[in-house]
């Protein structure tokens, strides 16, 4: 497409996820408490911090998953030689496919309760959702499918705002009952909403929110989300993003501008636009192949994109055929075949390719392919055949 | 008939003078479009081959008789021409604009709330009446007049479920791409109930996908409000949770958002849900032939 800012993607759209510690930094920012803490990359930069913080204090494996504490990846260390130790155990362990690189060592915390507190981005009612319960610490859809009297839910208009009632009725419709809690909760909860909209969030979550024993109520964890289509105008949060935590495909095709999302099959895709993707790959799937990755060439398709994308695929060890499904409406079919003779002879690329063009100048893109006499070319008319052929294909 | 454009369209395309503003404007006018005017800033008394340019919507409006627009700037201004045509007076909005921040979509989604407005997109092809108006990306060749609704949250896989109805001898009334936001202005339920009032109308394919719960508001909708069949198509079967397909709102969030729960939401209405886009159009043509 020839303005790149109205349709090509040169920011993947989706959510970016943010670190613990860049959450808290956030909240920090924001004027929400947390407790004091420090990054570690190292086994000895964690003793460092311990030491300077004060022990005792925890270990966090900073992931962009859930499940670090089940994994072993949070540990409480009571000396700094202890949290050194602790940070060698933690550093360099796979949870969930994510291996950990960085560390917040934090000052533990004494905790009397655990509450929950979040603000999402609710696609469905068009408006931010508050969560309020005071049974946090564990998931919150177990609560919301076990106790949901328990869970307080509350929209916000977003023309509005958050108003102070707001507040008010998430620490009352809680039970929340000491007036000290009472009060704080509901500064955090009016900090928490200046925090999801100043930052473009999609999800703001503070599990726990913990009261001490003295009665002072923080943010132990955070899950902080932001919108990437928002962070052409917040530099600070594009900063944030981690482009090393995804999977090196997808960070390789990120590079590229290319949409690719990595699966666990021997079928390259590559489809134009996400919806036609998404259903290539579901056919793939339907005739009985597993389908390699997703990979949208976008609106546009011309031949430098289709020589991107096809780098990133068969950078894929595991391909083993790749199938070509594209509907010309902008996108010409003849640009996209230009695109594949010249990957092909750049590339050298030897797995089958199965392509299947209609629309705008498919005969013409047929033509092309066809008088290329490349071996590995097989051209199929539909959508449903070329799926079966690189199925077969990626099999024998 | 048809819905949201058709014959009476007179349509200005904020961003006219930006090369994808001008290359389908022009396209669109070539398709029969009535495009009476364009606007950008600052380029007030240009023309794009014949079609007046102008500094502001309003403008536009008194010195055309515009009642539509279509939006091709930037994503960053995207959302300001929004509200600029709505301000404006114009009840026909079609933003094709890709990225505009998903908080801006609050904000507008609850701006026109209480408005007479019809706002398509963004992030969408389009919409195409074909034989009466085209406004969009929408490639218009590839599909013909008839009597087929067709309404998706994606534009190429449209395309191809509209290539298989064309091939099988079958039309559309109106094909409403509504983009493939989280948040977008006009929803399947809107674009239902619209086609429920359209004489041309007679069936109804709805192209759904992964995210949101927008098929499942759809399939309560069809239960209580349709009187006119309904064949629907969901995409991201195979889609892994958290990964965001494409689309910014094609994603599924732990449990909630599938193409399997959307597809037994529908099926439980007794809509019949395609496999593929092919078996999707073959179902249609069944209930074409009665």
């Amino acid at each position: 497409m020839a303005d790149s800012r109205i349709c090509a993607r040169d920011t993947l759209a989706g959510a970016v996820d943010l670190y613990e510690y860049q959450g808290k930094e956030l909240f920090r920012r924001y004027g929400i408490p947390v407790s004091n803490g420090m990054l570690a990359t190292s086994p000895a930069e964690a003793r460092t911090a311990a030491q300077e913080l004060g022990p005792p204090v925890v270990v966090k494996a900073q992931v962009l998953t859930g499940g670090r504490g089940k994994a072993g990846g949070i540990k409480l260390a009571d000396t700094a030689v202890d949290a050194e130790a602790r940070a060698k155990e933690i550093l360099g362990m796979d949870i969930r496919g994510h291996v950990v690189s960085k560390l917040w060592i934090e000052k533990a915390s004494d905790i009397a309760r655990e509450y929950y507190l979040s603000l999402t981005f609710d696609r469905s009612a068009r408006k931010p959702l508050f969560m309020f319960t005071t049974q946090g610490g564990i998931d919150i859809e177990e609560v919301a499918r076990t106790s949901p009297d328990a869970l307080v839910r509350l929209h916000v208009d977003p023309l509005a705002g958050f108003q102070p009632w707001h507040a008010r009725r998430l620490v009352y419709d809680g039970g929340v009952e000491d007036p000290g809690e009472q009060k704080q909760i509901a500064a955090i909860a009016g900090k928490l909403f200046e925090a999801f909209v100043g930052c473009e969030a999609m999800l703001c979550e503070i599990n726990p929110l913990i009261v001490t024993p003295h009665g002072e109520v923080r943010a132990l964890d955070s899950k902080f989300t932001v919108d990437d289509n928002a962070l052409f105008r917040r530099p600070e949060l594009a900063e944030m993003r981690d482009l090393a935590a995804a999977d090196p495909l997808e960070a390789l095709a990120r590079e590229k501008g290319v949409t690719y999302v990595k699966l666990d099959g021997e079928v390259g895709v590559l489809g134009n636009g996400a919806g036609l993707t998404m259903s290539t790959v579901d056919v793939v799937t339907f005739v009985g192949g597993r389908p390699a990755n997703f990979c949208d060439l976008g609106g546009g398709g011309d031949a430098r994109g289709v020589v991107d994308a096809l780098e990133v695929i068969t950078r894929d060890p595991q391909v083993r055929a790749i199938f070509f499904n594209v509907f010309g409406g902008i996108t010409r079919c003849d640009e996209v075949a230009r695109g594949i003779l010249q990957a092909v002879e750049q590339m050298g690329i030897e797995e089958p390719i199965v392509v299947r063009l209609d629309g705008t100048n498919a005969e013409e893109g047929r033509r092309i392919l066809r008088d290329s006499g490349i071996q590995n070319l097989h051209a199929e008319a539909t959508m449903l055949d070329g799926a079966r052929r690189a199925v077969e294909l990626a099999a024998g | 008939m048809a819905i949201v454009v058709d014959t009476e369209t007179r349509l200005v395309v904020q961003g006219l003078t930006g090369s994808e503003g001008r290359f389908h404007g022009l396209r669109n006018r070539s398709h029969g479009t009535n495009v009476v005017a364009g606007v950008t800033p600052g380029k007030g008394g240009q023309d794009v081959e014949g079609i007046p340019v102008f500094d502001t919507v309003a403008t536009a409006m008194e010195e055309t008789g515009a009642n539509a627009s279509m939006i091709f700037v930037p994503a960053p201004f995207a959302t300001d021409a929004m509200y600029e045509a709505v301000d404006a007076g114009i009840r026909t909005v079609v933003c094709i604009t890709e990225g505009v921040p998903a908080h801006e979509m609050l904000r507008i989604h609850a701006y026109l709330r209480y408005r007479d407005v019809v706002l398509v997109g963004p992030n969408c092809p389009g919409v195409l009446s074909p034989g009466k108006a085209n406004v969009g990306i929408i490639p218009a060749e590839i599909f013909r007049e008839g009597s087929v609704g067709l309404v998706s949250r994606s534009g190429t896989l449209t395309y191809q479920i509209g290539h298989e109805l064309t091939q099988l001898g079958l039309g559309n009334s109106t094909i409403v791409g509504i983009g493939g936001d989280p948040v977008v202005g006009t929803s399947f339920v809107d674009v239902l109930a619209l086609f429920e009032a359209d004489p041309q109308t007679e069936q109804v394919v709805i192209v759904g996908e992964i995210g949101g719960d927008e098929e499942e508001k759809a399939a309560a909708f069809i239960e209580a409000e349709l009187s006119k069949p309904v064949v629907a198509y969901i995409a991201g079967f195979t889609a892994p949770p958290g990964k965001t397909m494409g689309h910014a709102g094609a994603i599924i969030s732990g449990s909630a958002g599938t193409a399997q729960g959307k597809k037994e939401a529908l099926e439980a209405k007794g809509i019949r849900v395609g496999t593929t886009p092919t078996e999707t159009a073959q179902l249609v043509a069944e209930l074409a032939r009665g």
